[in-house]
């Protein structure tokens, strides 16, 4: 029940609310969740709504992680 | 059913429904009951009609006029048959801004000077405020068919061309209505295919051009009248970084979403590669892809399959009611 | 975010979640609760990828249109079709369920009235704002993911003044869901897959009970395929180990405490409150209700609207059971002949994410892979 995609904050409009950035798609969204977001944060968007923010480092190893079993065969 | 519904407009198995129980019964005969693009007559002419009704009426990349000619003028160019006239009938409502008419003949005309056709005859009728939307347009068209499609001679094997992006034409209407607050680069594919009607002599056994259900609907279609399965690879299918996004931030699958420039053609086997080549040197077709073929090792006859990024099969169905954003 | 889709890392994970598998007395089944992992199993051709390795994946109550019991979706059709001049903004999934009355997306509009499809609460908030004159109801279905978007939104239109606005709620939480279906006991279970979103709100603690006091493994999941292998090897892992706990497999989204913040707005304007769930009938402290001081935006209230409906199935179909993961779709014996997706009898068979929709549409697709 949580259809959401990590999009990037590219700006903020009034207080709370601004634009995400996902593959060149901007949509507005609420960040009235996430009071320390700022704009160049990486957050999970659902329905309108910024409800958390990536942890970058997380992400990377999870990336690494993956590379690796892309390469190597068992 | 007792009342029409939106839903019926949607393009899904509702409105076949509706036309194989309340139309077929009530015209049917062999070239009607073909349900194809377009009506092949036995004169060796082609004819075609759609209604264009689209909100809102300008958008990225196009307008209800370029609509109105394209996508009759690629009807017929998928029926085998080059396109020569249309008629053209306007429904306008009262208080339309003469502007905006202007506006969209002078886009009607581009785009049948672009398409090589000419309008031939017409009509207008205007309509009290609050019973029509604007300008609904209707237009018909008359080719002279070069070839038949042949499903029937359609063999493990051949090969599926999509020639191009899905989904552009959604994204622009959604993005030109301001829903969902969402900002994007994309714009309308609407554009004739002629550069497609070469091929026809070259071979193609198959085309159908991609407007509202998407690739899904029109493959599914096809898989239908086939006693082979298709199978095509979600990973050669081209998307648009726009519609990439955009069909993932609101739930929206890309594989149902409507073009109006883009066609798959189904290529004999050994005919496939030079096919690809044809289309390419399109600027229409630049990133045309064999995205499947017709087959016989997977898969049920009828069924349309996907074989996932990942490596899964899954099993693709026609758009049964209208392309709703998921939130779940 | 490519690389959790690359064929060959989903091959390496399915031939560990193959070894684990082995390892464990059958049937290897593991449930997830949610109507996106059920969606992205199903897209990426994971479940019968998952089956050849052994492990069978069970759908929960994930979905909240499935859940959301006919009298609600019923009161939602009488506002549209009898009451004069409003707008109700629903979300997309919410139209199409079947009821004794039609579906909401079938049902033809009272005078001046009309539905809209919107994809955030706010875009309804929008709507009023727009029309201040116009009663504008946002009927809003979801789990904890959503809820806080829902909770914001009313927030809003109370600081706004937005007296027009007013919300047809269908708020469940999935903790109370697991544990009904633990006590029940009425499928056996190896482990639970969590959902990722919602556990980026409410964070790895409620889940802890699970492991605790039933001893079922867990993992809080993400929704691209190689997310939800992880988590599904790691349950596994969990399992032959003997040593079950709630594991976290999303850490680039969640938290193991979640979203404190988005609580605190859920609880500022909604309450717990026993309600009944679709197949699963009432679950204590499992839906939200509006706090006092918000009640005012309660559209059940403020239009007298009965939620609790006729909530009979058709004759024979067994969604609830479904939902209660107690009997496969292709068990119920309407599957497949009078319940098909072109004329679906229960929800299961509507939503997107329904597991009799998923069911047919795989089942009926190959299973050979060549």
């Amino acid at each position: 029940m949580c259809l959401a995609v990590p999009a990037r904050i590219t700006r903020f409009d009034e207080p709370g609310q601004g634009l995400v950035d996902y593959l060149g798609s901007e949509v507005k969204a609420n960040f009235s969740l996430l009071p320390e977001a700022r704009v160049g944060d990486w957050v999970i968007v659902h329905a309108g709504f910024a409800i958390s923010v990536m942890d970058k480092h997380e992400a990377r190893q999870t990336l690494r992680l993956f590379r690796e079993m892309a390469k190597t065969d068992r | 059913m007792k009342k029409i519904s939106l839903e019926l407009g949607g393009g899904g198995r509702l409105m076949r429904d509706f036309i194989a129980g309340r139309i077929l019964p009530s015209f049917g005969n062999p070239i009607l009951d073909e349900l194809a693009d377009a009506g092949l007559l036995p004169e060796g002419l082609a004819f075609t009609t759609d209604s264009y009704v689209v909100d809102p009426l300008f958008f990225p990349g196009g307008d209800i006029g370029m609509l109105a000619v394209n996508g009759t003028v690629n009807d017929l160019v998928v029926s085998g048959a080059a396109p020569k006239y249309l008629s053209l009938a306007f429904i306008l409502e009262e208080g339309l801004e003469t502007g905006v008419l202007e506006r969209v003949l002078k886009s009607l005309r581009t785009a049948a000077l672009k398409a090589g056709v000419r309008i031939v005859t017409g009509d207008t009728k205007v309509v009290r405020r609050g019973q029509g939307d604007k300008i609904y347009i209707n237009t018909a068209g008359v080719g002279v068919s070069i070839a038949r499609p042949a499903a029937e001679r359609i063999r493990p094997g051949d090969k599926i061309i999509l020639t191009g992006t899905l989904g552009d034409h959604s994204l622009a209407v959604l993005v030109a209505r301001g829903e969902f607050g969402l900002r994007s680069s994309a714009r309308s594919d609407c554009a004739p295919l002629l550069f497609l009607l070469p091929l026809w002599k070259k071979g193609a056994l198959w085309m159908r051009d991609i407007t509202r259900g998407g690739l899904a609907t029109v493959l599914s279609e096809l898989a239908e009248r086939l006693p082979l399965p298709l199978l095509i690879e979600e990973p050669a299918i081209p998307l648009s970084r726009a519609v990439r996004g955009a069909s993932e931030i609101l739930g929206i699958d890309p594989l149902y979403m409507a073009c109006e420039g883009k066609a798959v053609v189904v290529a004999p086997a050994r005919k496939a590669g030079q096919f690809l080549q044809e289309i390419r040197r399109s600027p229409l077709g630049r990133k045309a892809a064999v995205i499947g073929e017709v087959q016989d090792k997977v898969g049920k006859p009828g069924e349309l399959l996907l074989r996932t990024e990942s490596g899964g099969l899954r099993l693709l169905e026609p758009l049964t009611s209208e392309l709703l954003p998921r939130i779940c | 975010m490519k690389e959790l889709r690359n064929k060959r890392a989903v091959r390496r994970l399915l031939d560990d979640i193959s070894d684990r598998a082995a390892a464990l007395p059958s049937p290897v089944r593991l449930m997830e609760v949610c109507g996106t992992h059920t969606m992205a199993l199903f897209r990426n051709g994971l479940t019968p990828l998952l089956a050849e390795a052994g492990v069978e994946m069970v759908s929960g109550p994930g979905c909240p249109v499935c859940i959301t019991p006919d009298g609600i979706h019923e009161a939602a059709i009488d506002l549209l079709t009898e009451k004069e001049g409003i707008t109700l903004a629903s979300f997309g999934d919410m139209t199409r369920v079947p009821t004794r009355k039609g579906s909401l997306q079938s049902a033809v509009p009272a005078r001046d009235s009309r539905a809209m499809i919107v994809y955030s609460p706010a875009e309804a908030l929008d709507e009023a704002r727009r029309n201040p004159s116009r009663p504008t109801v946002f009927f809003g279905a979801g789990f904890e993911t959503t809820i806080p978007a829902i909770a914001v939104t009313v927030q809003e239109a109370a600081a706004a003044g937005l007296r027009n606005f007013s919300v047809l709620r269908a708020l469940w939480l999935i903790p109370p869901a697991l544990r009904a279906i633990l006590e029940a006991g009425e499928v056996a279970i190896t482990g639970f897959l969590y959902p990722g979103h919602v556990s980026a709100i409410i964070g790895l603690r409620p889940y802890e009970f699970v492991a605790g006091e039933y001893g079922v493994p867990g993992a809080v999941a993400g929704f691209e395929p190689g997310d939800i292998l992880l988590a599904v090897r790691s349950v596994l892992d969990q399992a032959v180990e003997g040593k079950p706990r709630v594991a976290l497999e999303y850490s680039r989204a969640v938290r193991p405490d979640g979203n404190p913040r988005a609580r605190a707005i859920m609880d500022e304007v909604f309450e717990p409150y026993d309600t009944e769930w679709r197949g699963l009938g009432v679950i204590a402290e499992s839906g939200l209700g509006f706090r006092r001081k918000f009640a005012s935006f309660d559209a059940a209230k403020r239009f007298g609207l009965r939620t609790v409906g006729s909530g009979r199935a058709p004759r024979g179909c067994r969604c609830g059971e479904v939902l209660r993961a107690v009997v496969r779709p292709d068990g119920c014996r309407l599957f497949g002949l009078k319940c098909t997706p072109e004329s679906p009898l229960g929800p299961c068979m509507v939503s997107y994410e329904g597991a009799c929709l998923i069911h047919y549409k795989y089942n009926r697709g190959a299973r050979e892979v060549s």
